[in-house]
């Protein structure tokens, strides 16, 4: 048998996955379309955000939403009843997206073309999303109240990451001892330059701010491509 | 939970050095894995075993975990601290302006083939 070779390699795991959503990133640059990846708990109300996202800008921005879920297709048939172009992404199991995972999808949902704003709605799951780079242009996180203000310690990679965080259910809050201004303290040790928007998905409370946060971001992405 | 996904990140890694360096058959492939990079070792070994046998390349090869210690750095009193033991709270001034320095590494150290 021939003698063994060690080859030193002294590469992050991530490496190749971070360089191909780089590549993802220029690419949607250049085709003027915005990706935003949405992450969260299951629960916390993802799909509702984005139906009522979708109500306030859907006749300025043409919206595709890509719904990633282990099973199922639920997601998608409530965005395509609310009038939003909707793919299902099924993980096989698997926890999160990948950049590569990402690109199949988009090129599934982009067979339509005019697509603005193109909308991953990552599997539901505070841990393992965070750490894939799936080549968006911005990162979203929701925090609904019953989870607790105190999730942005337990999971600060999550909150590490995202650009925005919304603090979904906030009618509740009274409810569940959730204090809004400690958990905006918890986001911002992790991340101060995040912003955070309480909003009500049911009710459409603060949903405005958080659609002319989003407008702005892909007017800004579209404006120089 | 996310570990089958790291390991077919780790395979096609894999992959790329063996065909950049002529590589036919991988018998071990090393990792360095931080104490914070929320791994689990165990998990990922068992992932290893069942991915890795469907690809010619490593198939049968061993997966061997370097472990490396999470160390944080305090901007409060500019000293070093182990993360494990102490989180993000620094053990010698209380402060929370705390960052890690290293513990989330999760790499590739060497692959040893044939």
């Amino acid at each position: 048998m021939d003698q063994v070779r060690v080859i030193e390699v002294k590469q992050s795991v991530f490496a190749d996955n971070d360089r191909r959503a780089a590549q993802l990133r220029r690419e949607l640059k250049e085709r003027g379309i915005f990706l935003l990846n949405l992450m969260s708990s299951p629960g916390a109300g993802k799909t509702t955000t984005l139906k009522r996202t979708a109500e306030l800008l859907k006749d300025e921005i043409k919206i595709g939403v890509m719904e990633a879920d282990i099973d199922s297709d639920v997601d998608a048939r409530a965005m395509a009843e609310a009038g939003v172009r909707s793919i299902q992404l099924h993980t096989g199991g698997m926890c999160h997206l990948d950049a590569d995972m990402t690109r199949q999808g988009l090129d599934e949902l982009l067979t339509e073309g005019g697509v603005e704003l193109a909308i991953l709605e990552n599997v539901g799951n505070l841990v393992c999303p965070a750490e894939f780079d799936t080549g968006a242009v911005k990162n979203a996180a929701i925090l609904s109240v019953p989870e607790g203000d105190d999730k942005p310690l337990k999971y600060p990679l999550m909150f590490q990451v995202c650009d925005v965080v919304l603090i979904n259910k906030i009618d509740v809050a009274p409810y569940f001892d959730f204090d809004l201004e400690r958990c905006t303290e918890y986001i911002r040790m992790r991340n101060p330059d995040a912003k955070v928007i309480p909003i009500c998905a049911k009710t459409g409370e603060g949903v405005e701010e958080w659609a002319n946060w989003l407008r702005g971001q892909v007017r800004g992405w579209r404006s120089f491509s | 939970m996310h570990e089958l996904g790291i390991v077919f990140h780790i395979i096609r890694s894999v992959e790329q050095v063996a065909a950049e360096n002529n590589l036919e058959k991988v018998s071990a492939v090393v990792l360095e894995l931080g104490e914070v990079s929320g791994v689990v070792p165990d998990y990922l070994t068992d992932c290893w075993r069942w991915a890795a046998a469907k690809e010619e390349l490593v198939s049968g090869s061993e997966l061997k975990i370097e472990t490396l210690p999470a160390v944080t750095h305090c901007d409060g009193c500019g000293r070093d601290y182990p993360t494990v033991a102490h989180g993000r709270t620094c053990p010698h001034c209380r402060s929370e302006k705390t960052w890690l320095l290293t513990g989330n590494e999760v790499s590739i150290k060497e692959i040893e083939a044939y």
